[in-house]
This record gives structure tokens, sequence and C-alpha cells, in this order.
């Protein structure tokens, strides 16, 4: 097991380390002189000397790429040059939204697709089980952008419940706060609840024609005892695994909801950086939201290997 | 209708097996009709996509105009029909790019055992980026044009076709036509192309109908973000950006492009679903 552990892990730097090569690759393909994309035509050469100079692009490519590695290394992602503030400090200041958006649309997702997936797969070919799948194929063709303005029109335009857009401002409480998120976290985590509920269907199907399900039925256990405990228990990792995932992918769903909604974390910070053409900004992110994916999944590679000792990599 | 194969089983074309389920053969039916009203756009509406008629701006569907009109009284259901073609070439397109980049990764992975453990992790690597982030960071570097949503969107989605090629490859190099084909002293890049890829089009063109459903909605999501192709040039997404700014008076105005996305995306799933369970049924219960 502790050999595993080490071979994901090796896995798991190497990929981190190409995450790191290709973000530092993609910022470089721009056509032309980044510093003077990023100043627009305006930009006199004085300017663009003295950025180039800030970004330390007058330097050689294998320079550049060390004294990059080494800032990341220390946690150092560069310097906003529209925000006048270090990239580590502007991502910092707006992950709370982000992360109470994800911790809270991944709940909704999760709370829809457990139990309707356990049971589509329990009654399945019944109608319960082909509208399930149905609507679980819908949510999956709905551009989230779209559903949040539904939303926003119906519950915010309309009625009046929630707020169309905003977190509250600087001093709202939590319970504010979190009032605004309603809306969002509903639009992300009913679209995200469609790749849970059919995986969760998909691995229910699975173990419910096993063995030692037909066993526990056949010493009278009750369906729920049956369903519940032997086969919900061992569909789990599967489950497990894509929630996991989803979780990470919402961070990539909060980049367009957030804009809808006009909150100010992550996502809106990333999208303002690629129309201003922030470079660091943009740079920070792509390594901060792939980093932490490639560390839910070898999280979840980790709990298999404690929770099934089958498991070797 | 049917095929002869070379054990001399009768076997449906793909056609017959598509016909045989319904939900397949509505989404091939649907996705048929959309390309076809996108292409014929010009025959089917009696207004141009930028014809402005400021006295009947924001005005609900109706008979005169099916979808009703945007901010600046240009026909919805014109502009939606023109913004179809957009989306459903970039859609294409991406699909193409990321094919030509995703065969090439994972046969090369599949195929040279010295070159798999390398390429694998470059594939691991790339998968690690969620699809609209990638995709918007490489718009912001390379420019925003359609050509380079389609380089931004090929790129994203090249790794998943190559994992799929390089899966099947790993199981059709061992196979004993192949090895007798190497016995013969055929020419590698006669093998990949007669003997592997051949084999592998099956996963391939099922993956690559759900990649051309992603396509269309991440560039509705790059379009409406003002991050992808110009807004001068209507698309589904840019059309929903600018309904954003009437929901309370036109609503109308987003309704209609994003149910356009959704059929769009809707039949090609069902079509993907239903091409995965006839052409790769280990795949089939997976999700």
């Amino acid at each position: 097991m502790v050999r595993s552990a080490l071979n994901r892990m090796f896995g798991m730097l190497v990929v981190m380390a190409l995450v790191v090569t290709i973000v530092f690759v993609i910022v470089r393909v721009t056509p032309g002189d980044p510093a003077a994309v990023m100043l627009g035509p305006d930009a006199t050469a004085a300017d663009i000397a003295s950025l180039r100079q800030r970004l330390g692009l007058n330097a050689s490519i294998p320079e550049q790429f060390v004294s990059y590695v080494w800032g990341i290394v220390r946690g150092d992602f560069g310097q906003s040059i529209f925000l006048g503030q270090p990239v580590t400090q502007a991502l910092l200041q707006r992950a709370e939204p982000t992360f109470f958006l994800t911790v809270f649309s991944l709940s909704i997702a999760t709370l829809i697709a457990l139990p309707v997936g356990i049971l589509s797969a329990y009654w399945r070919g019944s109608v319960f089980d082909q509208a399930a799948t149905a609507l679980a194929m819908l949510a999956a063709s709905i551009p989230s952008f779209w559903l949040g303005l539904i939303f926003m029109q119906f519950f915010a335009v309309k009625l009046g419940w929630f707020d169309s857009s905003g977190y509250g401002g600087p001093g709202a409480s939590f319970g504010e706060r979190l009032h605004h998120l309603v809306l969002p976290a509903a639009t992300l985590g009913l679209i995200s609840s469609a790749l849970i509920t059919r995986f969760t269907r998909a691995s229910m199907l699975d173990v419910l024609n096993d063995d030692y399900v037909r066993t526990a039925r056949s010493k009278g256990m009750s369906e729920w005892r049956v369903v519940g405990r032997h086969a919900f228990k061992n569909a789990l990792i599967p489950i497990m695994t894509v929630i996991g995932l989803t979780a990470a992918l919402l961070v990539s769903g909060a980049i367009v909801t957030e804009t809808v909604f006009g909150l100010p974390g992550i996502g809106n910070l990333i999208v303002s950086a690629v129309l201003r053409r922030d470079y660091p900004v943009i740079q920070g992110a792509l390594l901060v939201v792939a980093g932490l994916y490639v560390l839910v999944n070898f999280a979840i590679d980790m709990l298999y290997l404690i929770i099934d000792p089958r498991v070797r990599y | 209708m049917a095929t002869v194969t070379q054990s001399g089983f009768s076997e449906p074309s793909l056609l017959a097996k598509i016909v045989s389920r319904p939900t397949a053969l509505a989404g091939l039916i649907v996705i048929t009709a959309m390309i076809l009203l996108s292409l014929f756009a010009p025959l089917i509406s009696p207004y141009e996509p930028a014809q402005l008629a400021v006295r009947d701006r924001m005005q609900g569907p109706s008979m005169a105009h099916l979808f009703g009109t945007d901010d600046l009284g240009r026909d919805i259901f014109t502009r939606v029909l023109y913004s179809g073609q957009t989306s459903i070439t970039v859609g294409v397109s991406v699909v193409v790019f990321s094919t030509i980049i995703g065969v090439f990764l994972g046969l090369t992975a599949g195929f040279f055992r010295r070159l798999d453990a390398p390429v694998s992790r470059l594939i691991d690597a790339m998968m690690a980026f969620p699809d609209i982030l990638l995709a918007i960071a490489l718009v912001a570097a390379l420019g925003a044009s359609a050509t380079n949503v389609v380089i931004a969107l090929g790129t994203v989605y090249a790794p998943r076709l190559a994992r799929v090629v390089r899966a099947s490859t790993l199981v059709i190099r061992e196979l004993p036509y192949v090895e007798a084909a190497r016995a013969l002293a055929v020419p590698t890049p006669v093998i990949l192309v007669r003997h592997v890829l051949r084999n592998v089009t099956s996963p391939l063109l099922v993956q690559a109908t759900f990649i051309f459903a992603n396509a269309i909605l991440a560039e509705a999501g790059l379009s409406f973000l003002g991050v992808g192709i110009s807004p001068d040039i209507p698309t589904w997404g840019t059309m929903i950006s600018v309904g954003r700014q009437y929901l309370d008076q036109a609503p109308w105005i987003m309704w209609f492009p994003g149910g356009a996305i959704i059929v769009t995306v809707l039949s090609l799933q069902l079509l993907g679903d239903g091409l995965r369970d006839f052409l790769d049924p280990r795949l089939a219960k997976d999700v």
C-alpha cells in the first residue's frame, strides 16, 4: 500500500510539473509582445519597456521559466498589472464567495442526485427511472448562464425573493451573503446533479445484481437495509469519485455563474483578467484551479487505497 | 440496410441500428433539422440578421416575428437561425481539430510503448484544466476570433479523444492480425492507419458526438462572457448576453437562443448515447 501511495504521488508530481509548464507556455504563445498586448494600442514605447522589465520578459525563456517556478515554490504568483496587488492576495480576497458557492452547489447537487440515482436504479425501467434519466440528460444540455438568467428573471425580477446580483456589500452578515448565493448555487447544483445522478444510477445497477445483495435478500433482510447498507455502501467508491471531480469542475462552472450573478469571486476575477489581459492573474488562477484538480484526484486515489486494499497503482 | 461480415453473419448498418432506437433516431432527426435550418436560413427567414427596425424594438413573439424582436428591432428568429451557422460550424471544426490531435496523441501513446508514459502524463496534465478555464486562457493568449476559439476548444477536447484512442490502441496492438502485419514487415504508418485507426473509429465516433455537444455549450459560454467570437457576429451566446440586459422588459431575447442551444445539445447527447450503446457497449453502463 505504501509503495502504491508513493507511486501515485510520483505520478501526481509529474502531472503537476507538466501543469506548471503548460501554464508557462500558454502565456507565452501570445502573438507579438505580451507587454504591448496587455497595455493596448495607446501604450508608449516607454510604458511597454517598463512593463517588460517588471514582468521579467527581457530575460531568456529558460531564465524566465526558472524564476517563474521559483516564484511558485515560494507561493508568489507575481503581481497583477491592473489591480496593483500580488496575484496570491487577489485570489485569496476573492476565494470566499467561490468557496461557499462550490460547497453550496455541491450540497444541492448531491442532495438531489443521490436519492434520485438510487431510486432510479432500484426501480429500473419504471416511469420514475425514465423521467429521472431524461431530466438528467436535459440538465446536462442547459447552459449554466442561461439557467441562471431564467432563475434571476423568475425569482429575483418577478417574485422579488432574491437580489439579482452582488454579494451583499462589505458590511453584509454571513446570512445575507448566503442568501445571495441561493440562486447561483441552485443553478450550478441543478446542472451538476445530472452527472452525479447518472453515475449513482450506474454504480447502483452494478451492485444491485451482485450475489451478496441476493444473499442479503434471501436472509429476509428489509429492502431498506439491503439497498442502504449493502448495495449503496459498495457503490459509494465510484460515486465519491464523481462527486470529488464535480467539486473541482464547479470552480470552472463558477467562472460563468459568478459573472451572471455579479459575485466577487475567483471566477469573476478570471473573466475581468481575461478581458483586461492581466496575464499574471490568468496564470495564477490557472495554476490554482488545475492544481486543486490534481490534488482532488490524488486524494480520491488515496481514499481508494484505504477503502479497498485490492487497489494497486 | 444489412452488410455481410467476413464471418458470414448479417449485421445491420449503423443507420438501421439508429432507426431501431427511438431516442437516438429523434436525436439524429433534430440535429439534422437544426443543421438544415441554419444552412437554409436565408431561404427560410424573410428578414436579414442585421436588419434594424427601431420602431419594432423589443416586440414579443407574434406572427410577424415568431420569436419577437431584440433591443434594435432585429428579428430574433432570423438571428437564431444565422447564429446556428456559427455555433454549428465552430462545433464541427472543434471536432475535426481535436480529432486530428487526439488521434495522433492516442495512437502514439498506445502503439509505441516508450512514448506511452510521457504522452499519457501530458494528457493527464491537459485534462487537469477545466474546459472553459483553459479555453478562455488560450483565447486570451491567442486573441479573440472564431479560428482561435476553434484552436482553444480543440486543444481542450483533444486529450479526451486521445485517451479513448490510446485505450483502444493498447488492445488492438496485441491482436494477432497486427502481429502478423508486423511479421510481414508492413511499414508502421500503414499498420497504424489500416489496422489500428480503422478499428478505433467506433469509440472515436461516440466521443466526437459528445465533444460536438460540449463544444457548442463551451462556445456559447465564451461568447456570453465576451471572450470568444467577435460580438458583431451573431452567436447564441452573444444573443443571450444582449438579452441579459433586458431581462425585465424583453426576456424572450434570451429565451430563444438558449432554447436553440438546449435542443441542439440534447439531440447530440441522445444520438451519442445511442451510438455508444451500439458501437461501444462496454462503455454504455458507465454513464
